[in-house]
């Protein structure tokens, strides 16, 4: 328990630190949150895998993040992949950990992509660690569900 | 016990590499390289066949009249070389099999390091120090 509060504390700061000061841009600030993410992902990845064995192909390194690294990270699974086999992979969280502190519903929409950035970049570097070099994006509609999408590059 | 470690990238350069003093460098080095493919064709090959062992752990990549070269592959792409001598009768398989173990996590703890860039050659007295125990078998 003491462990995740820690995470959620220090994510919050890292918001609220790269968006202060008087004239930070929103896509500034939210592509450092997004490389913070990265190099997280990058480097937790490679002590996360150490005791599984190797990965099959692609869906097996997608079906490890949605099991091991959101339960190890979020606490949680993700509630539902969905792919298209030519390379676009869907993530469904109903309760995503880092906006279940915000109220429910529409009123803080607007902040939420702040709170997702980081998870973008994490995601993003733990498949480029694996092997797989993807865009990540992410898409509220209504808090706390979000959903993740991969679109991994090909060639 | 080992000769030689070696920890190679994920384009196959050279991240480090731990020669025992007196040893001939350089054909340790030709060695522990041509360990790469035998390593390129295990791992292609079981994704070829599913249900065959999917371990970390590779083996005996091949063996030369001097030495046994044995071969680890992580999921990040990183590959690890050990070669020891092959009049070396004592060292069991699973002995080898600890010392990659030991040599992933030294090598897990130089990534998670925040001044480490991956993919650059590994310059710690903390990895070294770690290797210098492996190799002593302590």
């Amino acid at each position: 328990m003491a462990e995740e509060t820690v995470f959620d504390f220090i994510h919050m700061e890292a918001v609220s630190y790269v968006f202060q000061g008087e004239k930070v841009s929103e896509d500034e600030a939210v592509s450092k949150l997004e490389h913070m993410g990265f190099a997280t992902g990058y480097r937790l990845v490679e002590r996360l895998t150490r005791e599984s064995g190797r990965y099959k192909d692609e869906l097996d390194i997608m079906k490890y993040i949605c099991k091991d690294l959101w339960v190890t990270v979020y606490k949680k699974q993700i509630d539902n992949l969905r792919t298209n086999h030519q390379g676009v992979y869907v993530l469904h969280d109903n309760r995503f950990r880092l906006l279940t502190h915000m109220a429910n519903g529409k009123q803080y929409l607007q902040y939420a992509p702040r709170y997702l950035a980081f998870t973008c970049g994490l995601v993003r570097g733990c498949l480029a660690n694996l092997g797989v070099t993807c865009v990540v994006t992410a898409e509220v509609t209504h808090l706390p569900a979000c959903k993740f999408q991969i679109q991994v590059q090909r060639g | 016990m080992a000769v030689c470690v070696s920890v190679i990238g994920k384009e196959n350069s050279p991240l480090y590499v731990w020669v025992g003093s007196g040893r001939e460098e350089l054909h340790l080095h030709y060695l522990a390289h041509t360990g790469l493919d035998v390593i390129q064709e295990k791992i292609t090959s079981v994704t070829k066949t599913p249900g065959d062992t999917r371990d970390l752990y590779l083996g005996l990549l091949y063996a030369t009249e001097e030495y046994k070269v044995f071969g680890y592959t992580t999921n990040t792409r990183i590959k690890f070389v050990i070669i020891t001598d092959a009049a070396n009768t004592t060292l069991r398989d699973n002995e080898i099999r600890m010392m990659f173990r030991r040599l992933h996590s030294l090598y897990t703890n130089v990534v998670c390091n925040p001044f480490y860039i991956p993919g650059h050659q590994i310059s710690s007295r903390e990895f070294d120090k770690g290797v210098a125990a492996l190799v002593a078998g302590n």
